[in-house]
């Protein structure tokens, strides 16, 4: 049953990437993409990250894409990209080169890795542990406002501060104002 | 039925990750471009969550609420920079803002 | 600790003074010289100089209270140079050997500087004068009084530097300004001997302190190449300085400046410093091969031969002695190199004394001569100017090597030491001091004897009407007199009757005990009063046959075109470094443009070439910046797994 979740979870995010890097019209990248945050949310539920898999719909499918497509129909939706021709000379053969290599190197060391991977802390709660259906929420929560509050405080400044900034930079300059 | 271990999620992470990577150099769309960083930064997430199931460590679930936090500040800002530069263009390639030359 | 020596400890310790106080006199004139003027600007660099020789006097008297052995003392100024293994300090050494050196130095120099009193009367430059000639004390006694090499060396650039200044101080004449740059040209080619001498040392020895240089030469722990080199190259520098064979073609030449100029520096001090450099490492000599000594040797007595030769042949009155001045040098470096470094200092000394006379002499004759210096237009002076012809034959009797005169004694026991090592170069030695008195013998009478020349010569100088040459001021006489009276009885150092009356060798000895020659059992020893009677002969001989040339005319008069001429010396220097030299020197000039500048200048062009090529790969497309990032990704994460460093 699991792999068959994986399966099917794999092949979504796979698809959905191989159509954001592969496809000249913007607005079906960016559903391509959508369709591979889906396939991370799924795994991220069979990797009993519950929580995370919740935020992960809401926050970047929700959000993020729907941003993108905001400024994608702000700045015209017929703009597709040419993708025959290439001005860069041997962009495409170096970026294969790239690519093959680092797939191959990570997985190498990706696989003699992980046999050294061992148990550290004391566990994740899981509801199969017979803990409560929120149990994965207390944890994380505990770890997020306890260990790294401080980091969490900044983070949302950080959040304050992009939001201004952003704003900021992408007004419309009024005539007679610096 | 083999079940699917860490290793095969860090290698689908892995495989993710490195697709990102080849749109960012293949891709002139500076809004595609963005969307492949976001893959990236996808796949990142997904080798943390594995790890924290794995080393059933809660931290890397932490890490993956920051990253997504911080991923999502980035998009903000990175867009507003491409709506800021491409006020003033016609044409929307990446290729195309090569001012800093040395 | 007695009374004695701590007074000893104490006054020596004031050895800085003597140097110091000349230094304050030039100074002093450099801010308020022109303002007071003359004649109180020469009276103050006197007195400076007069007080410095009174210091020395106190600190000879003091060493003189200590014992022999005790008689050294270094008396450290300052930390000069601390760099790793190169430790100088800027020290004085007061042993006999300085404080001799530096009592003629501040006791002449004083006379002299009184003498220019008068004699620069009327210069509009009189102030500036002085502050050189302050400036040249307070170089030599640097020299003299130098614990170190380096020390020592300042004090040489010094003196050399400070000639430059009064040979050409009345610059606006093109022979002087050219006078002034050869000699100061010259000098320097001898300045490189010592620099590298001092190269040497340092790296052999690891110091350029005597004592060490002394000490490691005599134990024998630095190889014999080493200190024959260092003996080699300080003799390099010594034939520039005290104007030997291959280099001393600047000193006649320098008879341009004034003359108190000459008597001081080019007679009785800066040219006495190679003779004295030479007895400072006279250990390192004594050490080193055995032909080191012998070229010394051969070189002086050669010198003296060969100026002596051109003496002869002389008509400038400063000239004779010019030449004569190289000449005595010469005897002086054939007394070292054979091993007789008391009787070397002995015959500075005397030289000094009766060498200045003469020079003073000469300069009173010209100024009473009103600047005339050729001598075949002068004669008969001895009725216009008593006093100076008085002590001018005195003078001349010294240098001639007339006892009981001052030359006799120091000439004499140079020529004992010579015969014990070399009977040829005795033979040399001989045939100069014939020379030598006969030339001085025809200055003389071609001065002060037969008829009145001057008469013709009176037009010429824009005298008006009644030419008649006059005595000199008093100011100028007193110093005459005092050197006068000291070449009379300055032999008195240094008797060879009995070792009892060896005064200057028993003072010398502590300094010159370890390179002195003994020739206690040789032949010359033994029958030395047939050499003494010898040399007596010589010298009568010398000034009769003048006496038969010059005054009685019953011999023709020889005074060849090429003797005249320098055996042409001069100018086949010229030649030499005006054709090829120039050829050579503009090759080392283009090879410094080219090769020198060019090799760093091409690092310079390389790496501009080099950003220039780098800098194509700023396209300003982020995508091939992506591009590289990921390739170089790639590249550090092969390197990482291949090192099995992430598993």
């Amino acid at each position: 049953m699991e792999l068959i979740v994986f399966v099917l979870a794999s092949a979504m995010m796979l698809i959905g990437a191989f159509g954001v890097i592969t496809r000249r019209n913007p607005v079906h990248a960016a559903l391509s993409l959508v369709l591979t945050l889906f396939g991370v949310a799924v795994h991220f539920v069979a990797l009993e990250a519950y929580f995370l898999a919740a935020v992960q719909i809401i926050v970047y499918a929700g959000a993020i894409v729907v941003l993108f497509l905001f400024v994608i129909m702000l700045l015209g939706v017929d703009k597709a990209e040419d993708l025959q021709t290439e001005p860069l000379v041997a962009q495409r053969w170096l970026a294969g080169i790239a690519g093959l290599g680092l797939l191959g190197l990570l997985v190498i060391a990706v696989s003699r890795g992980v046999e050294m991977l061992t148990t550290r802390a004391e566990g994740l709660a899981t509801s199969a542990e017979g803990a409560s259906g929120d149990a994965n929420i207390q944890q994380l929560a505990r770890s997020v406002f306890g260990d790294y509050v401080v980091a969490f405080e900044l983070t949302s400044i950080l959040l304050v501060v992009a939001v201004v900034g952003t704003v900021m930079l992408a007004r419309r300059r009024v005539p007679g104002e610096a | 039925m083999p079940e699917p271990t860490t290793l095969s999620y860090l290698v689908v992470a892995a495989l993710l990750f490195v697709m990102g990577t080849v749109g960012v150099m293949v891709r002139r769309n500076p809004l595609i471009m963005f969307m492949c960083i976001e893959l990236m930064l996808n796949a990142v997430n997904l080798s943390f969550v594995a790890l924290a199931r794995e080393l059933t460590d809660i931290n890397g679930q932490s890490i993956v609420f920051f990253v997504l936090v911080v991923a999502a500040a980035e998009v903000v800002v990175g867009l507003g920079i491409i709506v800021a530069i491409m006020r003033n263009r016609s044409s929307l390639s990446a290729d195309d803002m090569a001012e800093l030359a040395g | 600790m007695t009374w004695r020596s701590w007074r000893a400890r104490h006054m020596t310790n004031l050895v800085w003074l003597v140097p110091f106080l000349p230094l304050v006199g030039g100074l002093m004139l450099i801010v308020v010289g022109s303002r007071i003027g003359e004649p109180r600007a020469g009276w103050l660099a006197t007195v400076m100089t007069a007080a410095s020789f009174a210091v020395t006097v106190a600190v000879y008297f003091d060493l003189l209270g200590t014992p022999a052995e005790e008689r050294s003392h270094v008396v450290t100024l300052f930390q000069w140079i601390p760099v790793g293994a190169l430790q100088v300090d800027f020290a004085l050494l007061a042993d006999p050997l300085s404080i001799t050196m530096a009592l003629f130095v501040t006791g002449i120099g004083s006379l002299i500087h009184l003498y220019a009193i008068g004699y620069m009367h009327g210069d509009p430059k009189f102030a500036k004068f002085f502050l050189y000639l302050n400036l040249f004390v307070f170089s030599m006694l640097i020299l003299v009084l130098g614990e170190n090499l380096l020390v020592t060396f300042l004090g040489w650039e010094g003196v050399g530097a400070c000639s430059y200044f009064l040979i050409s101080f009345w610059h606006t004449r093109n022979s002087a300004a050219v006078a002034g740059k050869k000699a100061f040209v010259t000098n320097r080619i001898g300045d490189w001997g010592v620099m590298t001498a001092m190269f040497v040392a340092f790296s052999a020895v690891g110091s350029v302190s005597y004592k060490a240089i002394n000490e490691s030469a005599l134990e024998g722990t630095i190889s014999q190449t080493a200190i024959s080199a260092i003996a080699v190259l300080l003799f390099v520098g010594a034939c520039g300085k005290s104007a030997q064979l291959p280099l001393y073609f600047w000193l006649p030449d320098a008879m341009e400046g004034p003359t108190p100029v000459s008597a001081l520096i080019h007679a009785a001090t800066m040219v006495t410093a190679g003779v004295f450099l030479m007895t400072r490492v006279g250990p390192v000599l004594t050490s080193s091969y055995g032909w080191v000594p012998d070229t010394i040797a051969i070189v002086g007595a050669a010198t003296a031969l060969f100026a002596a030769s051109i003496a002869v042949a002389q008509h400038d009155i400063k000239r004779v002695l010019a030449y004569s001045t190289v000449s005595q040098l010469g005897f002086m470096f054939l007394a070292i190199g054979s091993g007789a470094y008391v009787a070397a200092i002995f015959h500075m000394i005397t030289h000094a004394f009766f060498k200045a006379l003469l020079f003073l002499g000469s300069g009173s004759v010209i100024h009473g001569m009103h600047h005339e210096q050729d001598m075949r237009k002068m004669g008969a002076l001895r009725v216009a100017m008593p006093v100076t012809a008085f002590t001018f034959i005195i003078g001349w009797l010294a240098i001639a090597g007339v006892p009981p005169f001052a030359g006799f004694w120091s000439k004499d026991e140079i020529l004992l030491y010579v015969y014990a090592d070399n009977r040829l170069l005795y033979f040399v030695g001989m045939v100069t001091a014939l020379l030598t008195a006969y030339y001085m013998t025809r200055q003389v009478i071609m001065v002060f004897f037969g008829e009145a020349r001057w008469n013709d010569a009176a037009t010429e100088h824009g005298a008006h009407g009644d030419f008649r040459p006059h005595e000199s001021p008093k100011v100028m006489l007193v110093p005459l007199v005092v050197l006068a009276a000291l070449s009379v009885v300055g032999g008195a150092m240094q008797l060879p009757f009995s070792k009892d009356l060896h005064f200057l060798g028993h003072w010398l000895e502590p300094v010159v005990e370890d390179a002195e020659r003994s020739i206690k059992g040789t032949w010359a020893y033994d029958n030395k009063y047939v050499l003494l009677f010898a040399a007596i002969v010589v010298a009568i001989t010398g000034i009769l046959l003048s006496v038969a040339v010059y005054a009685k005319r019953r011999l023709p008069t020889i005074e060849p075109k090429i003797l005249e001429n320098a055996w042409l010396y001069d100018a086949t220097v010229a030649r030499l470094v005006g054709g090829p030299g120039a050829g050579v020197f503009q090759a080392v000039t283009n090879f410094d443009a080219k090769v020198v500048d060019g090799a760093v200048n091409g690092a310079g062009a390389v790496a501009r070439g080099l950003g220039t090529q780098v800098r194509r790969s700023q396209s300003g497309f982020v995508r091939a910046y992506a591009v590289i990032i990921s390739l170089g990704t790639v590249v550090v994460l092969a390197w990482f797994v291949w090192r099995g460093w992430l598993a």
